[in-house]
């Protein structure tokens, strides 16, 4: 195409050198990303010996493979608490997700398709609070669900990971555009009740930005720390981020044998990660549109 | 707005099924029917606002509001706790130590992010797909496990450090001595960060119409040209969100620094940040009211400074358009 408007030969070749050059970038960039993923990969298949003084050095296998004996102590050590903890973790992941979720595009629905008294304010408000450090409530929270005899309950966790405002955000802008308002008229004409219209005109509809939030809110739990572990006191509630946090601290004050609960730290992370990196790389063609959502505005 | 624009324009297929009906009463009657059932809709995320978000920030200044002393039991002190906090050296070090870490923090993960996405936009190469995935991966990482993986590849006994440093004759540094543990935190959370800010960068660029870059081609502008004068302006409203995200993420940094510390011998002090130093004076001292004051004083901090930002950005952004 550029040809047709600079003439000459050589116009040509930049363009060539270029794609080069953009692939040695993208090359760098994904080993500076996957380095701590490959060292942890290798490094789970090694057992103390190799972890400390391995053959092939801290960036490759060692010479004796010992990943199924990892794994046996990973899921027996102490009782099988990392089981339990991947258990818990999935269970606050999943309904902290889906209710987070529901809330928000049950609200989104609601900003973006009625009308009513208090609508803007409260749209402002909810605007604002998204730049509330979520952080910072937690030991407010903390105080508050202490008086109701409500910490060191999984609902200490699952309930405050509902509240995602940025989630119902997304879910206005995506369904102010992705519903016509014409096909929510048509179906009120036909004599269908409002939910019976959200539910079988505006779902079908929404579908990827519902997956997106699902997948960010599932993600956001998952991986939160600062809330489990101001809430729970008890290990068999934590998840694993938690546990694996107490675990690290054990062995750096050397509590519990020393370099056995080094590998199984190693381990455990690794097979923490797992369930995560499924759903991202299955979901793909979902996430990566909808994460533009919000930048629409 | 969206809304009221299209209900003032007139809508074919209604104006057929009912030609003789006066729109205006119609169309009252329908709004306050559907006003209660948007208050439904809004009705379950409202209770989760209010009992997790409004309750805890007034509790939060409630209860900073009073001083537990051992021998006075809990008395009412007024501002007394955020005078003390804003001239108390390990909060204003703490906050300081965020300010500092978010100004180099954020333009180097934007100038990774965005480098990235421009990079991407470019190509359809199967390579360029599976970086995009690769580049993305730490965000499904919890931060917890993110920050361990780093650690473990500082230390000089796990690390590959110093093996590479050896063949060069010289010693590897460690990256969360007293002088590194700031370089160390950067590289955590950039690794951490850049890929999920790039996602959403290329996305706005997958958004933006072709179709200019070619009338720009045709105008003589180059290959860079296009990318600094059409692509990162219109981009610009993504780039603000990400600033604003990395702001209020950073400001309240914990997670890394709380699972370092262990490791670090000590160069990760109880007062490193203030969500650090309030999680303590909370739990290990039990220090509830001005814990609570820490939080609110973080919270105002946080609120101000993305206030700031944002006013800034607003008029540099309309200048861009």
């Amino acid at each position: 195409m550029s040809e047709s408007v600079t003439p000459g030969v050589h116009v040509r070749q930049p363009p060539n050198r270029r794609h080069v050059m953009a692939h040695l970038f993208l090359v760098a960039l994904v080993l500076y990303f996957l380095v701590p993923i490959w060292w942890l990969v290798v490094a789970s298949t090694k057992d103390a010996h190799g972890l400390f003084s391995g053959t092939g050095g801290a960036l490759w296998f060692d010479q004796n493979l010992n990943v199924i004996a990892n794994l046996k102590e990973l899921f027996t050590y102490n009782g099988g608490e990392y089981a339990r903890w991947l258990g818990n973790s999935a269970l606050y992941a999943l309904s902290g997700g889906v209710g987070a979720t529901v809330l928000a595009v049950t609200a989104g629905y609601g900003f973006a398709k009625h009308r009513f008294r208090g609508r803007n304010l409260l749209f402002a408000l909810l605007l604002g609070s998204v730049m509330v450090p979520l952080t910072a409530l937690v030991i407010p929270t903390f105080v508050l669900l202490s008086n109701l005899g409500l910490t060191d309950t999984i609902w200490a966790v699952i309930l405050p990971s509902l509240l995602n405002p940025f989630g119902v955000y997304l879910m206005r802008v995506y369904t102010a555009d992705a519903v016509p308002d014409e096909l929510l008229d048509a179906a009120r004409v036909d004599g269908a009740g409002e939910f019976r219209i959200f539910l079988q005109v505006a779902v079908p509809l929404l579908r990827p930005a519902i997956v997106t939030v699902l997948l960010l809110s599932i993600v956001a739990t998952w991986n939160n720390y600062f809330l489990p572990l101001a809430m729970l006191s008890t290990s068999d509630k934590y998840p694993v981020t938690v546990g694996i946090g107490l675990w690290s601290q054990l062995a750096s004050s050397n509590n519990s044998g020393g370099h056995s609960l080094w590998s199984l730290i190693i381990i455990g992370s690794l097979v923490s990660i797992i369930p995560l990196i499924i759903a991202f790389v299955s979901l793909q063609k979902y996430w990566q549109g909808g994460l533009s959502l919000g930048s629409i505005d | 707005m969206a809304t009221t624009g299209q209900t003032a324009m007139p809508k074919p297929p209604r104006e057929v099924a009912d030609p003789g009906r006066p729109q205006r009463s119609g169309r009252r009657k329908k709004t306050g029917r559907r006003s209660v059932v948007g208050w439904l809709f809004i009705a379950p995320f409202g209770v989760v606002f209010l009992a997790f978000l409004v309750a805890p920030l007034a509790y939060a200044f409630y209860l900073s509001l009073f001083s537990k002393g051992l021998a006075t039991g809990t008395t009412f002190t007024g501002i007394g706790n955020y005078v003390r906090a804003f001239t108390d050296p390990d909060f204003l070090g703490g906050i300081w130590f965020v300010l500092r870490f978010s100004i180099v923090l954020i333009p180097l993960q934007m100038a990774v992010s965005l480098a990235a996405a421009l990079v991407l936009d470019n190509l359809t190469t199967r390579l360029a797909k599976f970086s995009r995935l690769m580049i993305f991966m730490p965000y499904a990482i919890p931060a917890v496990i993110g920050a361990l993986m780093w650690g473990f590849l500082y230390s000089p006994t796990f690390g590959p450090l110093e093996g590479i440093f050896s063949l060069f004759n010289a010693k590897a540094p460690f990256l969360l001595s007293q002088d590194n543990v700031f370089y160390g935190l950067l590289n955590v959370v950039t690794w951490q960060w850049a890929g999920y800010y790039m996602i959403i960068i290329y996305a706005a660029l997958q958004g933006i119409d072709p179709s200019i870059y070619e009338a720009a081609r045709i105008d003589g502008a180059n290959a860079r040209q296009v990318a600094l004068r059409i692509k990162v302006p219109m981009v610009s409203s993504a780039l603000v969100l990400i600033l604003v995200f990395a702001l209020i993420g950073t400001l309240q940094f914990f997670t890394e620094p709380q699972v370092l510390a262990p490791i670090a011998n000590g160069t990760i002090t109880p007062t490193f940040t203030p969500n650090i130093y309030a999680f303590n004076l909370a739990f290990s001292y039990a220090q509830f009211n001005y814990a609570s004051a820490i939080s609110f004083a973080l919270g105002i901090v946080v609120f101000i400074v993305v206030y700031v930002f944002m006013f800034f950005t607003r008029k540099r952004g309309s200048v861009l358009r």
